[in-house]
């Protein structure tokens, strides 16, 4: 049997534990049937031309977790920001952990998306929110027909939230091969601010398989700082599905930092729906071996007077495989936008592939666009000054590759994440700082 | 200290030193003049170990020692040094950190710890303030968006810090106002010592009013064609190198 009709044929063991004729049971019903009639996205299609699953679909995984696993901190502590105070939302195995956790309800809900969507305050919330920014493509469907765990976070009007807040997804391989599908749904209201750390990480060489959706939506004047840190196993893949709807004066960002998995696949999709929005994609992307990164991304400005500014960085090295897709529709209605986009590559060894593709769609006739796309080898130039100073070379090749990546991090606004990245960007690179960052 | 002996070098096929002949002993500060396109710089980057330079044919000895096939960090590890005509910019990278790196990789090589953070620090702030170099311009990243002059300026720092036996300037003057042109030249003479040595290139004489050299050699068509005491240099100031041009088709 393969992937797809185990989880049809799962998601009718699934619903038998639904309600009957709940507005939620309704688009269940409706999103595996979205998944059944399209399927797993092959490569005949435009937007997966590069990027193939068929690696994924081989394995028999494991779809509801059978048991509770534990792990303790000491063995996962570094994964967290543990240097600062952080709300922390912590799963394993797709299942939420409260001795990890550090939630909230005092004022603000750092929770769980189980509870909002089984308890009836919430009610009128996942009504208003709940898949209303989520496309209906074939992966967020599958998502949304099993969606059960995930992190649900609102952030009420005017509250500016005093510490980062950690989703931290674990799986431990204890039960072979898992597929997880969180669904995360974060309501950020009007003037509040939040600043978000996402990672998925495996703690085994079992392969895992992540079909992840997420939902954000800024209201008006609201300040929405999203750091996805893909730094995963060898054996662990992720489908990031994020949908961020934005109100009016709204400004969020999003940074990716992709190091290392199998294969992950990031469709990161920013809807403007007021005047006056900004919206930052960054990205820094460094691969080895057979590793595969994909960023697919949209901006979709529909309202006037809107800015967004995408700047992606990547080094590809041994044979991997890096697909940049960014896509920026401009409606008629969205005049005096501004847009930018910026997509740098480096190809250090010979049999690493980047596929960059920007793709600009203006109805609007009074705007400003524009992207910049390079692939390219070290400048000689450079490598020779660091090498004239007494440098060697295979240093000197690292610091222009740290140098290269480093810019996206000016952004970073938690000292303690830069710092964190830079060592890690440092470590992938190879490069041995003669400097603390 | 640096022996060049009938030196020829280019690029691919193309010959564009055709046979230089310099000595320059410990304490001495040489000139090199010549016209665009005479091979001042290719001579800078053939010493210095630029890749795309192939010597065909001559020595280039540095006390003694062979170091054509030299990397050029391991040149560098000798004791050479090159103030560039054009300092490449390094976004992402702050002068400090530049500095702090090169230091240690030339400690590194010869078999030294790092260099302790507070005698680094003592260090820069001491060459700094040699420099005139203000303490913001330091985290600043390398080049990025810096002037002519402290680009130029930064090049000299560089060599404070990492204290060369010969230090090359390249054009170091062009892109210099006076006042930043007499801290420069300034800084250059305090490290100068009967230990070190310098080879000034430039087009004019006007450096060499501040860097007072010992000799001064004419470069034209990849070969030195003159050579002179500082008087040289004042001659060519005034007449050009049309009058040389004609003594060499003349010879």
């Amino acid at each position: 049997m393969g992937l797809k009709d185990k989880l049809l044929s799962s998601y009718i063991a699934l619903e038998d534990h639904l309600e009957d004729d709940s507005p939620l049971h309704e688009l269940r019903s409706k999103a595996i049937k979205t998944f059944e009639a399209k399927g797993f996205p092959t490569k005949k299609e435009e937007a997966w031309k590069y990027t193939s699953l068929n690696s994924l679909l081989k394995t028999d995984y494991s779809i509801f977790p059978k048991q509770e696993n534990a792990i303790e901190f000491k063995d996962v502590k570094k994964y967290f920001l543990h240097e600062i105070d952080t709300y922390k939302i912590v799963f394993i195995d797709g299942v939420y952990n409260s001795f990890l956790s550090e939630t909230t309800h005092d004022k603000l809900d750092v929770c769980l998306l189980s509870s909002a969507l089984n308890k009836s305050k919430y009610k009128p919330i996942i009504e208003a929110y709940f898949n209303k920014v989520a496309k209906d493509d074939s992966l967020t469907s599958l998502n949304t027909a099993f969606a059960k765990e995930g992190a649900y976070i609102r952030i009420p009007k005017n509250k500016e939230v005093e510490k980062p807040i950690e989703i931290l997804n674990f799986s431990t391989g204890n039960e072979g091969a898992v597929l997880l599908q969180p669904r995360n749904l974060i309501v950020v209201e009007e003037n509040a601010h939040v600043q978000i750390i996402e990672r998925h990480q495996s703690l085994s060489e079992n392969a895992v398989f992540t079909n992840s959706v997420t939902e954000i939506f800024a209201e008006k004047r609201a300040y929405v700082d999203f750091y996805k840190i893909q730094n995963d196993g060898p054996s662990a893949s992720l489908i990031d599905n994020t949908y961020i709807s934005q109100d009016r004066d709204s400004n969020c960002k999003v940074h990716t930092f992709a190091f290392g998995g199998k294969l992950i696949r990031n469709n990161l999709n920013f809807y403007q729906n007021g005047e006056h929005c900004d919206s930052t994609l960054k990205g820094i992307t460094i691969l080895e071996n057979k590793q595969h990164v994909d960023h697919n991304t949209l901006v979709h400005h529909i309202a006037p007077n809107c800015e967004s500014h995408q700047d992606y960085k990547g080094i590809f090295g041994d044979a991997s495989t890096g697909v940049f897709n960014g896509k920026i529709v401009v409606e008629k209605d969205a005049q005096k936008t501004d847009a930018f986009q910026q997509n740098n590559n480096i190809l250090v060894d010979d049999k690493a592939t980047i596929n960059a593709k920007p793709q600009l769609e203006i109805f609007a006739d009074d705007v400003k666009c524009s992207h910049g796309c390079t692939i390219g080898q070290l400048d000689e130039e450079a490598l020779f000054y660091l090498r004239s100073r007494g440098i060697a070379k295979k240093e000197a090749r690292a610091l222009l590759m740290y140098a290269f990546a480093n810019t996206v991090l000016e952004s970073v606004k938690i000292p303690e994440l830069k710092g964190r990245i830079n060592k890690l960007i440092a470590k992938k690179i190879g490069v041995n700082l003669g400097f603390n960052v | 200290m640096l022996e060049i002996k009938d030196l020829h070098a280019g690029v691919a096929d193309k010959d564009i030193l055709k046979g230089i002949n310099i000595s320059v002993k410990a304490g001495e500060v040489h000139a090199i003049m010549g016209p665009n396109g005479s091979g001042k710089s290719t001579l800078a980057s053939v010493i210095t170990g630029k890749e795309e330079f192939e010597v065909t044919k001559g020595e280039l000895l540095f006390e003694g020692e062979d170091i054509s096939e030299l990397d050029p960090e391991e040149r560098a590890h000798k004791g050479l040094f090159l103030s560039f005509q054009y300092p490449v910019e390094i976004p992402g990278v702050s002068v400090t950190n530049f500095i702090k790196t090169a230091i240690n990789e030339n400690r590194k090589a010869k078999g030294l710890e790092d260099m302790p953070a507070s005698e680094m620090l003592k260090m820069i702030k001491e060459k700094a303030d040699l420099l005139e170099i203000d303490r913001k311009f330091l985290s600043r990243s390398l080049n990025e968006s810096f002037s002519g002059g402290e680009k130029k300026r930064n090049e000299i720092f560089q060599m404070a810090m990492l204290e060369p036996k010969l230090a090359i300037l390249d054009e170091t003057d062009s892109g210099l106002d006076i006042d930043a042109l007499k801290i420069v030249a300034n800084g250059v003479n305090k490290l100068k010592s009967k230990d070190n040595a310098v080879i000034v290139i430039t087009h004019y004489q006007r450096l060499l009013d501040y860097i007072v050299p010992d000799y001064v050699h004419v470069l034209l068509n990849g070969k030195i064609v003159k050579s002179g005491t500082k008087e040289l240099a004042y001659e060519l100031e005034e007449r050009g190198y049309d009058w040389i041009k004609e003594e060499v088709k003349l010879a």
